[in-house]
């Protein structure tokens, strides 16, 4: 999958429109971005590391897993064991290891970057060992004995999940609350398509509840059906793990023409539908320059748009989303624009170009759909205090309100990764444990 | 291009590098493939009696490997030849009529009495071979009625047969000797005393490669069982090079040709045995890995380091054997220190876990991964040398004369003192 495939039905005509690829076509587009090994590539991949001592991947990894060892254990044949060193450390270990930035963790770190350029796989190499473990069906971990504690998890996204797992395994009872139809929060609905296939979001989701002790509510909003307030008095502890579930807007003419569209909603709604039945322009514009700008950039190609620029206002070295996200653009057919200001959007009755400001010249891109990707924000809701957007938390999530934790993208501290999240679900949940049962 | 001609007990090759007695010389189809590669002799598979032997009908081969798959080591438990005498003969005749340059040497063996030799050495000195080598040294089956290993591990057998042997034909006899004893020069010794032209080395050595943790069986498993068989390959390699260097230094075998086995895969490989006393070797387990093509390799290799040195081809042959001595006479006053190269360091602290928890302590983990030898600790032992990732990251510096060691505090000689001179040795001979 170098280049899109291109060439059916509805083609290169104007407008947004639907059906633009053959079947094969979307097929082949939205295929895992990286395969997994089959079990001979695992070994040989396997047998690249070096089993550091104090091993960097190991201090790079958000969630501290023990990488050489789980390797080792892929080595000696026993990737089972292996998937329970990573999932111990992460119990979604099978999804940061097909959406980590693992160029910028583990893999960045690993001595054979710098000895060589190419380091051991270890995303791909995650991947084999829990794939294989999630394969046998079985959950690896046990409840301990019922603490009579009860703790209300709010989100049932990376940081939602971990908290609920491991408060789970300590013997708590959890009821996880999540205002999406399905759980999974920004893996289910924030993730481009082709970095987790096969309906994986849920799949993992699934297998995870099977520890037991953890009751699920889809469709309740913390704010509308429930407050801080009346969930402290029916719970022992209270966690928080709502993500950031608004998105920044922009003000400038002409952005409430048709054919503007919000980044995350099209991510979000290409994600629960059949790409072919999604619309796209056929020369699409999106702004901003993190990875969900690149997500929806990338996709939008995939999609079948003729062109796509991604234009960020500031320089190159600003942007958020990674070199390697950066060069996956490109390699994508995608047009990157840097230093590029929206001024105005253009179009009679819908849109029709987008005018930006660069150093010393305006110019004109047609496009027949926008997507603003500018970053994403708290909802305010009734929650804890917060600073700059996010809540305020201490520590292990600590927040301002007394029996209230949070974590992942809505709290202070984290880096809007799936593995930060549950890095602190996980933490905050050990944290919670200790509280409660001081 | 260095002339790789060789002679060898009076055989002559266009390479020193020939086929060992195998299943790659198992037949005229394989030979005439292996010349047309350009192998400079074969050693044609083990000839017996008839009626032949039989094989079984599971696995023959077990191996051990490296990263990749690399195979490393390989285990076997084929038998000699399992067809009819005539054919083997007819098919010799027929290959050294359209090779006759290169060297075409019968392994036999036969049960231990004079007249099977007898039987058997001129119709095999009819077919035009060049010599004979005489399989005292498989270790599976065979062995267990009486021969290969059998014979092998007893001397005063080894020197009988090869004095039989040598009776009844003119043919340089070559004896091939089994690694499955405790001190090689006791059979090379033998094969001299019976009057062998030379000796080859080393024949495979007993082996379980692995044990199939499902079925609790050796490998490789028929019908649930295993027998022991013959271990070759890379493996092998440093312990063959050591028995043919015992060989070679030992004042009362010199001048025994060596026909080096064991492991070689490279030029380099077949380089060192040479260096250790070898006057040619004989390559098996990796022409099996990967085809008969590999001796270009092996030609084109040797060929280049003659050159750059200015070298002939017996000038390699036994170079490196007065440099091989016992441990007694080792200099110890030799002293080096292990030094990190920082631009290469990879930084994966291999050599810190190794010598911290293993070793001496002599390695310090500063700030930033950095890792740095300390002279005051390092004994100079080479096991970060050994565990290091990256070739040449670390190496072993020795001290100058008169710098003073920082482990001792003795200032550094270059005067040679030994154990057979030092104070702590009860049977110490005075210094001069």
């Amino acid at each position: 999958m170098d280049t899109p495939t291109t060439g059916a039905s509805s083609g290169t005509q104007g407008g947004i429109t639907a059906g633009r690829l053959t079947p094969d076509a979307y097929a082949a587009n939205f295929a895992d971005l990286h395969p997994p090994f089959d079990p001979h590539e695992a070994q040989v991949a396997a047998d690249r590391c070096y089993f550091c001592h104090d091993a960097p991947c190991v201090t790079a990894c958000p969630t501290s897993i023990d990488i050489p060892l789980f390797i080792r254990q892929i080595v000696t044949g026993t990737p089972d064991a292996s998937a329970k060193t990573i999932l111990s450390q992460n119990i979604l270990g099978g999804m940061c290891a097909r959406v980590c930035p693992t160029e910028t963790l583990c893999e960045q770190a690993c001595v054979r970057e710098l000895a060589e350029g190419k380091p051991v796989e270890i995303g791909r190499l995650q991947r084999y060992a829990t794939d294989h473990l999630q394969r046998q069906g079985a959950h690896p971990f046990a409840r301990a004995e019922d603490t009579g504690k009860r703790i209300a998890v709010v989100g049932a996204g990376p940081a939602g999940l971990a908290c609920a797992h491991r408060l789970s395994m300590l013997g708590h009872g959890v009821a996880l609350l999540d205002a999406r139809p399905k759980p999974g929060g920004l893996n289910e609905f924030g993730i481009a398509t082709y970095k987790t296939t096969g309906g994986f979001a849920q799949a993992e989701v699934e297998w995870l509840l099977r520890i037991g002790g953890i009751a699920l509510q889809n469709g309740v909003a913390l704010g509308r059906d429930f407050t801080l307030e009346s969930l402290l008095s029916e719970f022992d502890a209270v966690f928080v793990g709502v993500g950031l579930a608004g998105t920044n807007g922009l003000d400038i003419p002409g952005i409430d023409l048709p054919g503007v569209d919000d980044a995350v909603d099209f991510i979000a709604a290409l994600r629960q539908s059949d790409p072919a039945a999604v619309p796209i322009g056929r020369d699409v514009v999106v702004i901003g320059g993190g990875m969900t700008a690149v997500d929806a950039a990338v996709q939008a190609k995939l999609l079948g748009a003729t062109n796509v620029t991604l234009a960020y206002r500031g320089p190159q070295a600003r942007m958020k989303a990674s070199l390697y996200e950066q060069e996956l653009a490109a390699a994508r057919g995608v047009h990157v624009l840097h230093e590029a200001v929206p001024v105005a959007v253009e179009g009679a009755g819908r849109v029709a170009a987008v005018v930006f400001d660069r150093p010393g010249e305006r110019v004109r891109i047609p496009a027949d759909q926008l997507l603003l990707a500018i970053g994403q924000r708290l909802d305010p809701a009734a929650l804890p205090p917060t600073q700059g957007g996010k809540i305020v938390v201490d520590g292990p999530g600590r927040t301002r309100t007394p029996r209230v934790w949070a974590g992942g993208d809505c709290a202070m501290g984290g880096d809007d990764l799936t593995v930060t999240a549950v890095a602190q679900g996980r933490d905050a949940a050990m944290d919670i444990h200790t509280s409660l049962m001081r | 291009m260095a002339n790789l001609a060789s002679t060898f007990a009076g055989i002559r090759s266009p390479n020193p590098f020939w086929l060992a007695s195998a299943p790659p010389t198992d037949k005229e189809y394989n030979v005439r493939r292996a010349f047309e590669a350009g192998w400079g002799g074969v050693v044609w598979k083990t000839l017996g009696l008839d009626p032949h032997i039989v094989n079984v009908n599971g696995p023959r081969y077990g191996a051990i490997w490296g990263a990749d798959r690399r195979l490393l080591g390989l285990n076997n438990i084929e038998l000699i030849t399992d067809r009819p005498l005539q054919v083997n003969l007819d098919e010799i005749v027929s290959v050294k009529r359209d090779y006759p340059d290169r060297a075409v040497v019968v392994s036999l063996m036969v049960p231990c009495e004079e007249e099977p030799w007898k039987f058997i050495l001129p119709r095999v000195e009819a077919t035009g071979a060049d010599g004979v080598e005489l399989n005292f040294g498989c270790p599976h089956g065979m062995s267990e009625r009486g021969m290969g290993s059998a014979v092998g591990q007893v001397p005063e057998y080894i020197e009988m047969v090869t004095r039989w042997v040598k009776a009844n034909t003119r043919m340089p006899v070559i004896v091939k000797l089994t690694p499955n004893i405790t001190d090689i020069r006791k059979p090379a010794a033998a094969a001299k005393a019976g009057g062998a032209d030379a000796v080859s080395l080393i024949n495979t050595i007993n082996s379980i490669t692995s044990v199939d943790l499902d079925l609790f069986a050796p490998e490789p498993t028929i019908d649930g069982r295993g027998a022991h068989g013959g271990y070759c390959g890379p493996a092998v390699k440093p312990i063959a090079l050591n028995m043919v260097a015992e060989i070679a230094r030992n004042p009362d075998l010199r001048g025994l040709p060596i026909s080096g086995i064991g492991g070689i895969t490279t030029w380099r490989d077949a380089a060192e045995f040479m260096a250790l006393g070898a006057g040619n070797v004989q390559v098996c387990t990796a022409a099996m890995t990967y085809g008969f093509r590999i001796v270009q390799e092996m030609i084109s290799g040797l060929s280049e380091y003659l050159d750059e040195r200015g070298m002939a081809l017996a000038d390699l042959t036994g170079r490196a054997v007065p440099n091989v001595c016992d441990w007694k006479d080792l200099n110890l006053n030799a002293v080096s220190k292990a030094f990190i190269h920082q631009d290469l360091c990879i930084k994966c602290g291999r050599c810190y876990a190794a010598c911290e928890d293993t070793s001496h302590q002599a390695i310090a983990m500063l700030p930033g991964r950095v890792f740095e030898v300390k002279d005051d600790e390092c004994v100079a032992c080479n096991l970060c040398v050994n565990v290091c990732p990256v070739e040449d990251c670390i190496t072993m510096e020795r001290m100058a004369e008169g710098d003073v060691d920082p482990r001792t505090g003795r200032v550094v000689s270059f005067k040679h003192a030994d154990w057979t001179t030092h104070p702590n040795n009860p049977g110490a001979v005075a210094a001069e």
